[in-house]
């Protein structure tokens, strides 16, 4: 009897089980939101405090900020082409998107530790006021996580290679970096809003 | 997978065109939020408010165009945690501000 009602919903529950995987994803992209959250909430308190240490309208710079942002924007939408030509299992056009999104993603985190590289030879670093502690914490986390994907793009690039067709699996595991990409993205709005530009008022 | 217009989660997946659109308009939003600071035509207090309205904008199309967040049944319990999360982060950021700039007045220390 057990078995038998089992057995109808096997289908059902195989069905679910793919739904759940991205699903799990979804809910700890949830939980990094609050993460980031936090260190907004932690930002948003310490963001006059200078300890007469520099402020952002010496450190913060509109050219080197509208080129990060440039290329996590167009890193988002090359990811968004790497996705499509996944759902057409066009394979090596798949590797090719991601390659160039690995490329862009690469980009801004060199211009990111460029820029914290400058700052704290300059005497600006996390440990000169607690505006700046606040600053690194928050900005390196992002950073920490955009590099974070660009491990796992290069991961699913080499699973990628040599391989004809994009098995149920392979695809969750694509759709849930897109998720992860596409979410950094908007906390990367938030963050070129509230912690470069409202500082730059 | 049998059917090639919803993946296997279900979820509707962008196409060229909808990209395009998503991204032309996260453009626009990006450049107007940096016009705003460079420009220096509005008041402070305008100007943040701007950019807030701006934000909020860019990060839906976001959640549009390249999350691809629907009101299809599928994607019900992923609305829901979003909306729970929102919720809480909202409390969160508002919650600490608003403390901590209580605390800070009584404190004397602005």
């Amino acid at each position: 009897m057990a078995q038998n009602t089992t057995v109808p919903t096997a289908g059902h529950d195989e069905h679910h089980h793919e739904n759940t995987v991205v699903f799990g994803f979804w809910v700890y992209l949830m939980t990094d939101c609050i993460i980031f959250g936090s260190l907004f909430a932690t930002f948003a308190v310490l963001r006059n405090q200078f300890n007469g240490g520099p402020t952002p309208h010496e450190l913060f710079e509109f050219g080197g900020l509208g080129l990060e942002t440039a290329l996590l924007l167009l890193s988002s939408i090359t990811y968004g082409f790497g996705m499509i030509a996944a759902h057409k299992t066009q394979i090596s056009q798949v590797i090719l998107w991601l390659g160039v999104t690995f490329l862009l993603g690469l980009g801004f985190v060199g211009l990111e530790v460029r820029e914290f590289a400058h700052m704290i030879a300059d005497g600006a670093g996390p440990d000169r006021s607690a505006f700046l502690s606040a600053f690194f914490t928050l900005v390196s986390t992002h950073g920490l996580h955009v590099t974070c994907g660009l491990i796992w793009i290069v991961t699913l690039m080499v699973q990628l290679m040599g391989t004809t067709e994009i098995p149920e699996r392979m695809m969750n595991k694509l759709t849930c970096l897109s998720l992860f990409w596409h979410f950094l993205d908007i906390v990367w709005i938030c963050v070129f809003t509230y912690v470069y530009l409202a500082s730059m008022i | 997978m049998s059917n090639p217009n919803t993946s296997s989660s279900g979820e509707s997946h962008g196409s060229v065109s909808s990209y395009l659109i998503g991204f032309v308009l996260a453009v626009i939003l990006t450049v107007l939020s940096f016009g705003v600071v460079m420009s220096h035509s509005l008041a402070p207090t305008g100007t943040l408010a701007a950019l807030s309205v701006l934000a909020l904008v860019q990060v839906l199309v976001h959640l549009h165009y390249f999350l691809h967040m629907g009101s299809g049944s599928e994607a019900r319990w992923n609305n829901i945690a979003f909306v729970f999360t929102v919720a809480f982060v909202s409390i969160l950021i508002v919650g600490t501000v608003f403390i901590m700039a209580n605390t800070s007045i009584n404190m004397m220390s602005r």
